[in-house]
């Protein structure tokens, strides 16, 4: 009897098993071909012209060169904005808040925060910033824009990489005798750090592809710059977040909905893929500093 | 000190804010012009030639629409506003205190997918097809194919256009609504079956374009008013738009713009139109010595 | 009173380093709440316009689906019935949802139990990478791949309910996917290592007690991921047809409140009735990511009360 039980709990295991890998197996030819779509669709019109020209209104043969620079720009900007914010938030609910009332409904609001469509918050983003603020469509409201969508998710990442540091570490600090604070900043946060930097990427990945929050705020045109004029208050600085600039993620949509060069779809699926190989590096370039801090950090202090 | 980088950060911010919050804006040297997005790359690639030529004037020019063009430039947050329709044609604008500039004409033109095997309808046949009288290709000449109508979204001007010169205020039938050319495009080429219609400059070869009448829509026939199908792309300001603003303006209508920038873009310039329309659709003749219709 | 006494009752620097930190942190959230609460107010006060000063009644917002803002239909008032919309929203999202959630689970239970190291590595940076797809893309694939497969497979025009389920299946994998991650990876090992000693498969461990600890955090992932199908635009705009009609099947086109919301904004004029109707399709979505959070909020404590 005991043995039946026992064999067929090892066939429900070995099926189980084997239809999870299926189901991964699924997933990831899914992902291949989406990937492979794009870049094979895409690749053959990357060039250094391509990423080098700006692109033209009409006629064919123009490049990303200004939306690639603008997309870096905002996001860099996002998160100079974000991550202090979200890192703040996220001690706050990790470590200070209560389990009370008052916290789920913060959690709650949060999280409403988050699931607000991003097209909401960039017609929001429209009337505040750019009308009622005059801060016109600019890298700046752009900027603000996509904090909003950001700063919910980076903040729920953060309050999570800091849950997970085991209990032990904060009472091994407090046993110590160091404050609440000295715990949370010299044994807690270098100790969440991979964590913590794993939501970084997630979050510059999906600001590097947002569209519809920054089509109504950072606008849809990328007027004449000038690398050279490194003064930040000419408005055809490259520098100056008070100007107008397209991303790439929103010269794609442009491009799909209202492209009218006789090369738009080459320029656009030329264009998702540099966005891609953008974010891999993205991706990879940060896991490669997260581990190198936790190194570092790990091997200094404890 | 750990919280040290921390604080820098919130410094810096704060500090960002204060910056770009004063950062002072030559607002009677820009010129920003919104709306309409089917008319934006036509202005947008003249106020680079034309920062070309005057690199004092910063000019600025978005989508978003007609509707925002005409609310934007009404309540004077913007210099111009761009827009596919008449101001008087849109509910909510006060056309009266808007100026209204015609600067090009753009020809709008029913496509179909290629497989459906139809080149020409007339403009009964369209009428019905759009109001959903028939359903199947068959019926008007093609092949055997359930008919698709993709009707553009309600307020765009290119569908103001369709309606009021093909259905004549008869209802169209409920269908799939597209807000942009290029997705329209996108959707004829790929689905067997359906119709509907672009601006002339997103025409190209891989959806069939249909003759009216057996009228083809090109820009001799738009002049004439033989292809009636056109509209006019307005750029509307204020009754007293600023110096900046009417020289740009003005650069736009100019002969050299028009001839060239306005024909190449693919729109029909106004100086070789040879009838006007008015706000209430009526067509008028502007040189009564060639008659036509 | 001497010195040592007065340095002893005054907060040590450490205290008031302590407090310090905590209001740093309070100013953050409170920051972020702030904004949260405009914003929902924001567009409270645009969408409640519609019923306060269009005076369009609920009744017909919610079962008439009939949109039409722009015209005055046959009874004279004005067709504001976003029935259509909302149906097919949540249809597109539960749908997408039920798809994703089993692959996005079996995805994370391969990263985190099965082969951590491998899957983490090939895995994980793939997921992320398709997080930052943007939604154009996804829907232009969607155009070109996934409607014309729908039209040969299942007939109709191919744009509908299915066609935008299986793009957000696509979108919301990764977000439900790393989530859960997260989640599996705080279940304590020894939860593992005492299942396993009590001679438990692997798959009982994970069935029985991985899955159950980790319950409320997938829950929490599946509501994000609900969310980002709810609140999706462009792509969705791009395969689900964009009729304002009620979806009588999978596969007959149809609009979501999103959708409809992209496609609108622009030509409507701020202030009218067409443009408030819009705002209200946007508070319709707001309220029901409210409601999706405090009902899976719910969900989740029930499941760790069992534990």
């Amino acid at each position: 009897m005991k043995k039946s039980t026992n064999v067929t709990a090892q066939r429900n295991n070995r099926w189980a098993l084997l239809g999870i890998k299926a189901m991964v197996g699924v997933v990831v030819l899914i992902l291949i071909a989406l990937l492979g779509d794009i870049l094979i669709t895409g690749l053959p019109h990357v060039s250094w012209h391509f990423l080098t020209s700006p692109s033209k209104d009409f006629g064919a043969g123009g490049g990303i060169a200004n939306q690639l620079f603008n997309s870096i720009y905002i996001l860099v900007l996002t998160l100079l904005i974000s991550c202090p914010i979200a890192l703040g938030a996220g001690i706050y609910l990790s470590e200070f808040a209560r389990p009370n009332f008052l916290t789920s409904v913060i959690r709650t609001i949060i999280e409403v925060l988050s699931s607000l469509p991003s097209i909401v918050i960039g017609l929001f983003g429209y009337l505040i910033l750019v009308i009622k603020f005059q801060f016109d469509f600019s890298i700046f409201s752009g900027a603000i824009a996509v904090m909003l969508v950001n700063l919910p998710l980076l903040t729920r990442n953060t309050e999570e990489a800091l849950h997970a540091v085991p209990q032990t570490q904060r009472e091994a600090g407090w046993a110590l005798g160091l404050s609440k604070w000295r715990t949370i900043s010299r044994i807690i946060l270098p100790a969440a750090i991979p964590g913590l930097v794993t939501g970084v990427i997630l979050s510059a990945g999906r600001i590097f592809g947002e569209a519809a929050a920054l089509i109504y705020t950072a606008g849809q045109s990328a007027p004449l710059i000038s690398y050279t004029n490194w003064n930040p208050f000419s408005p055809t600085s490259f520098l100056n977040p008070m100007r107008p600039a397209e991303t790439l993620a929103v010269h794609i949509w442009k491009l799909n909905t209202d492209g009218i060069t006789p090369d738009a779809t080459q320029i656009s699926s030329g264009a998702s893929a540099v966005l891609i190989i953008v974010i891999l590096i993205i991706i990879l370039g940060s896991r490669w500093l997260g581990s190198y801090l936790y190194r570092k950090m790990g091997g200094t202090k404890s | 000190m750990k919280s040290r980088p921390w604080l820098a950060a919130v410094a810096i911010i704060t500090g960002l804010s204060l910056l770009s919050g004063c950062g002072t804006k030559d607002k009677a040297n820009s010129v920003t012009a919104v709306g309409s997005t089917a008319l934006q790359p036509l202005v947008q690639k003249a106020g680079t030639d034309y920062q070309h030529v005057h690199p004092e004037t910063n000019i600025t020019v978005q989508g978003g629409g007609s509707g925002t063009g005409l609310g934007q430039v009404e309540s004077g947050a913007v210099n111009i506003g761009n827009s596919d329709i008449f101001a008087q044609e849109k509910p909510g604008v006060t056309a009266s205190k808007l100026k209204d500039h015609q600067v090009a004409v753009v020809g709008v033109v029913p496509v179909v997918n290629e497989k459906n095997g139809v080149k020409n309808l007339s403009e009964e046949q369209l009428q019905r097809i759009f109001t959903g009288k028939v359903k199947n290709w068959k019926e008007v000449g093609g092949h055997n194919v359930p008919i698709i109508v993709i009707n553009r979204s309600q307020g765009s001007g290119t569908r103001k256009t369709f309606e009021s010169k093909i259905l004549h205020g008869q209802e169209a039938v409920k269908s799939q609504e597209q807000d942009s050319n290029g997705t329209v495009k996108k959707i004829v080429a790929n689905t067997p079956g359906t119709i509907s219609y672009l601006s002339l400059p997103y025409l190209s070869t891989d959806v069939q374009p249909v003759k009216i009448n057996h009228v083809v829509a090109n820009y001799h026939n738009i002049t004439t008013n033989k292809w009636q199908l056109w509209s006019y792309e307005h750029m509307y300001t204020s009754k007293k738009p600023t110096e900046k603003t009417q020289k740009f303006i003005d650069y736009i209508l100019s002969p050299a713009t028009q001839q060239n920038l306005v024909r190449k873009a693919g729109y029909v310039s106004v100086h070789d139109m040879k009838v006007y329309a008015t706000a209430d659709g009526q067509i008028h003749q502007k040189q009564p010595k060639k008659g036509v219709k | 009173m001497n010195d040592v006494q007065r340095k002893l009752m005054q907060p040590s620097a450490a205290t008031k380093q302590d407090r310090r930190g905590k209001i740093i942190s309070l100013i953050c959230i409170v920051f972020i709440l702030i904004l949260t609460v405009s914003l929902i107010g924001f567009i409270a006060v645009r969408g409640l316009a519609t019923f306060f000063t269009n005076h369009v009644s609920l009744r017909e917002f919610f079962f008439s689906s009939a949109w039409n803002p722009g015209q005055l239909g046959k009874n004279g008032q004005p067709q504001v019935g976003a029935a259509a919309m909302i149906t097919a929203s949540f249809a597109v999202t539960l749908l997408s949802a039920i798809l994703a959630t089993p692959f996005a689970v079996a995805v994370a239970l391969y990263m985190t139990e099965l082969a951590p190291k491998r899957g983490a590595r090939l895995l994980q940076p793939v997921i992320e990478l398709l997080v930052g797809i943007p939604s154009v893309v996804y829907g232009f694939i969607g155009l070109i791949v996934v409607v014309p497969a729908i039209r040969t497979l299942f007939g109709g025009t191919g744009f509908g309910v299915l066609a935008g389920s299986l793009v957000l299946f696509v979108m919301i994998l990764p977000t439900i996917t790393s989530l859960t991650i997260d989640s599996l990876k705080q279940v304590p090992d020894y939860y593992r290592s005492a299942s396993l000693a009590l001679g438990a498969t692997r798959w009982q461990t994970i069935y029985k007690v991985i899955l159950r600890a980790a319950l409320p955090g997938i829950l929490t992932a599946v509501v994000f991921g609900m969310a980002r199908a709810f609140g999706e635009a462009l792509a969705v705009q791009m395969v689900i047809g964009n009729a304002a009609l009620m979806p009588t099947s999978l596969v007959t086109p149809t609009a979501t409140l999103t959708s409809q919301l992209t496609s609108q904004m622009g030509d409507t004029i701020m202030g009218t009735l067409p443009n408030n109707a819009l705002w209200s399709l946007a508070l319709v979505l707001l309220l029901m990511s409210v409601i999706f959070n405090v009902l899976i909020k719910w969900i989740g404590k029930r499941g760790e009360m069992q534990k």
